[in-house]
């Protein structure tokens, strides 16, 4: 791809407001709102859970019951009614028979035509057909497409429901094994109220013959996500899967609170990927998505490797440090980041790398990008245990400011338990000066195609580590986000 | 005989930079491919004129009138202004971190040639073109690949302005002490530019103390800014006499 193509949808982006706005008029099954233990009942039973999966939400659900927001984070948050919001809302056709539509062909078209508006590949003879779709609407999966495909070479790839009802002993085993249900508030809250998402397994020495992905879809209102994601990666088996989330224009203020756990068997490898657009809030702060996520990788096995890329340009305030554990020897683990924001968004978001196992090394490349009243912050933590021998970090973390009123702040911890463990740290910010756009301008380039250009070379480090078919989409992504701080 | 209009027309310009009038009345004429040349004591409003044509934002333009390719350039937008064929060199050009050079010219370059009703460059034939102007201008190739600026030593920086000169061809130039930090091949490169760009019809501005700079490039005319105001102008001569006492005894000279 050369530079110009890299370029053009950045500027051709520039002019676009938030694109993913739109309600789709469907006919709701919905929980009353308010939540206590009849509410997780009413859930599990609406899924036709297993026991087990129902005792494991009431145990999450008494350990979030005597649990406080965190309040340690850079964040204004105003406070959450957490008895107002509903917790399950599915559309009516999915529930037409008992087990909802048996194939993406039975699914109530507006559904469909909601993920064709979104750009999002349904059908399975689609422009990105080297990629399988979960798509899940509110608190259900519509439907996912090459399923048949992956069961051919052993790849589970459906939604976390329906894995739950054809592999429970697979659940069973590997469900909050990374992170436990009380790890903390939020994902106590989703391990009690948690309704679908992706369940993933790729059995031993398969390389996952294509990208996966998932896309997250709120529509109604007043309505909470709680999605789980589960991707269990067999000794020398290879994924690449990519998520992506937006919302409607709202005023009022929406909860999606993930969880997210990896497994890497000896020498699997996992690359997990985000491109999360939730809708932001008004360029006065009203409304926008509370993105408070816990995601978590476990490097189980040696040689295993996980790596995380998220493009985080949604979202009023986005709380998530996903994270790995490299617990087998000579693992691996990266973090690449792009964190913006604009107007009155806030950022709370990094990353942990705990080094368990011998010879561990990870990355972590952070860019986090702040515009208008904006503020970001990158909070890591690199931590050595006592049995990390030879174990290396190597931590890069930029900032680019965009206007006079914004802020970035950096908050690494590093927690060193070895001698010979190798931590180091990089950090730069940079502004986009009125002295910078004026030289851009004198040269003919006008001042958002300059903010573009810098914003886009700020970034391309991360963008790279982005599989092919979203880098563009990414990088539009982030103009879009990005309109209104200059000119 | 009717006088067509000159590139540039500027006209009893004033110009006030956060509360203080740095430009009390400047009024010039620059014809299409002329080369002007423009002395003054430091602070006496060089650099000011350059970057109020260009359309910075903390100039105020107070008063008066610029003309340019037929067009009131004070309404333009800065870009616009520089579409339009204006070229204003940085005597500190800032550093662009993370966007390479030859992305950054090219850009530039493609917007310039939209506006001419060109079609753009692609990736190839640009590079072709910013190799040669490069070595021309004894900068190496390397520097197309890095960061606009970033790291560049001053005299880099003052040649990586010229190698954007050079490929943008503009109708007017203002070169504002483009010489200084320069050793002499870059100072004999300057010259080599301007030549070569007045010869396809490129006027310039040029800013300069250096009087053997001057000298080279056979000024039309020479203008003395003094304290906001034009206080003289001449030819070559009137270089050589500010070059001779300095800027304080020339204006006592001029009272007498």
């Amino acid at each position: 791809m050369t530079v110009v193509e890299q370029a053009a949808p950045l500027v051709r982006a520039l002019e676009l407001p938030y694109r993913h706005g739109f309600v789709t008029d469907v006919e709701s099954d919905a929980l009353p709102p308010g939540l206590d233990a009849d509410t997780v009942r009413a859930i599990s039973l609406r899924k036709r859970e297993p026991d087990f999966l129902l005792k494991w939400r009431l145990t999450a659900f008494e350990r979030w019951s005597a649990m406080t927001p965190p309040a340690w984070g850079h964040l204004r948050i105003a406070p959450v009614d957490f008895q107002a919001l509903i917790y399950y809302s599915a559309p009516k056709s999915m529930h037409a028979q008992q087990n909802g539509p048996q194939s993406l062909a039975d699914v109530d078209p507006k559904l469909l035509e909601t993920y064709e508006k979104l750009g999002v590949p349904l059908h399975e003879r689609a422009r990105l057909a080297g990629v399988a779709v979960d798509a899940v609407f509110d608190s259900v999966s519509v439907g996912t497409t090459f399923r048949e495909r992956l069961a051919e070479v052993g790849v589970i790839f459906c939604s976390f429901s329906h894995a739950v009802q054809h592999h429970p002993a697979l659940i069973e085993r590997h469900l909050g094994t990374v992170v436990p249900p009380g790890d903390n508030f939020y994902a106590a809250l989703n391990s009690a109220v948690f309704s679908d998402g992706s369940f993933v397994y790729i059995p031993a020495g398969v390389r996952c013959p294509m990208e996966l992905s998932s896309y997250f879809r709120i529509n109604a209102r007043n309505t909470g996500q709680f999605e789980r994601t589960l991707i269990i990666a067999e000794s020398g088996s290879h994924v690449s899967y990519l998520e992506g989330c937006t919302a409607p224009q709202r005023d009022e203020h929406q909860l999606h609170a993930a969880v997210v756990e990896l497994i890497a068997h000896d020498d699997a490898h996992i690359k997990y990927s985000t491109v999360q657009n939730w809708y932001p809030g008004d360029e006065q702060g009203r409304g926008g998505i509370y993105n408070f996520v816990t995601k978590r990788g476990l490097c189980a096995g040696t040689r295993s490797h996980i790596a995380w890329t998220q493009i985080e340009t949604g979202s009023a305030i986005t709380w998530k440090y996903p994270s790995v554990v490299l617990r087998g020897d000579e693992s691996s683990g990266e973090f690449h980041s792009i964190a913006v924001t604009n107007h009155f968004q806030q950022a709370d978001t990094g990353t942990k790398m705990i080094h368990l196992g011998r010879n561990t090394t990870s990355r972590i490349v952070s860019k986090g990008i702040s515009a208008g009243h904006a503020h970001n912050s990158y909070r890591g933590l690199v931590r050595m245990a006592p049995t990390a021998t030879g174990a290396r970090n190597h931590t890069q973390c930029d900032s680019l400011l965009v206007g006079p009123d914004c802020g970035a702040h950096t908050y690494p911890y590093v927690d060193v338990a070895r001698d010979d463990a190798v931590v180091e740290h990089e950090a730069t910010t940079t502004r986009i000066s009125e002295e910078r756009l004026f030289y851009c301008q004198q040269r003919g380039i006008a001042p958002q195609e300059a903010t573009a250009l810098i914003v886009g070379g700020f970034c391309q480090a991360v963008l790279d580590e982005l599989p092919m078919e979203f880098a563009l989409e990414a990088k539009a992504l982030l103009a879009v986000s990005l309109e209104g701080a200059v000119g | 005989m009717t006088h067509p209009e000159a590139l540039l027309q500027v006209r009893d310009l004033r110009v006030d930079v956060a509360e203080r009038h740095v430009l009390k009345s400047v009024s010039l004429a620059v014809p299409a491919g002329a080369l002007l040349v423009l002395m003054g004591a430091n602070g006496s409003g060089k650099s000011t004129l350059g970057l109020t044509l260009a359309g910075h934002p903390r100039y105020r333009v107070a008063g008066g009138s610029a003309r340019f390719a037929g067009q009131d350039l004070l309404a333009l937008s800065p870009e616009a202004r520089a579409r339009a064929g204006l070229f204003v060199s940085f005597q500190a050009p800032p550093e662009i971190p993370g966007v390479k050079n030859n992305l950054f010219i090219r850009t530039a370059l493609n917007a310039v040639r939209e506006a001419r009703g060109e079609t753009p460059l692609d990736a190839f034939d640009f590079l072709g073109d910013a190799r040669a102007a490069a070595t021309r201008l004894g900068l190496p190739e390397a520097m197309l690949g890095r960061p606009v600026n970033d790291g560049f030593s001053g005299g880099e920086r003052k040649r990586n302005e010229l190698l954007q000169l050079a490929l943008l061809r503009p109708r007017l130039a203002v070169l504002d002490e483009v010489d200084s930090g320069m050793d002499v091949d870059g100072v004999r490169a300057v010259v080599q530019l301007v030549r070569a760009l007045r010869a396809q019809g490129t006027a310039f501005i040029v800013v300069s103390h250096y009087l053997q700079l001057i000298e080279s490039l056979a000024p039309d005319a020479v203008l003395w800014l003094d304290q906001g105001c034009i206080a003289e102008t001449g030819g070559m001569a009137l270089a050589t006499e500010i070059a001779r006492t300095g800027f304080v005894r020339a204006a006592e000279a001029l009272e007498a």
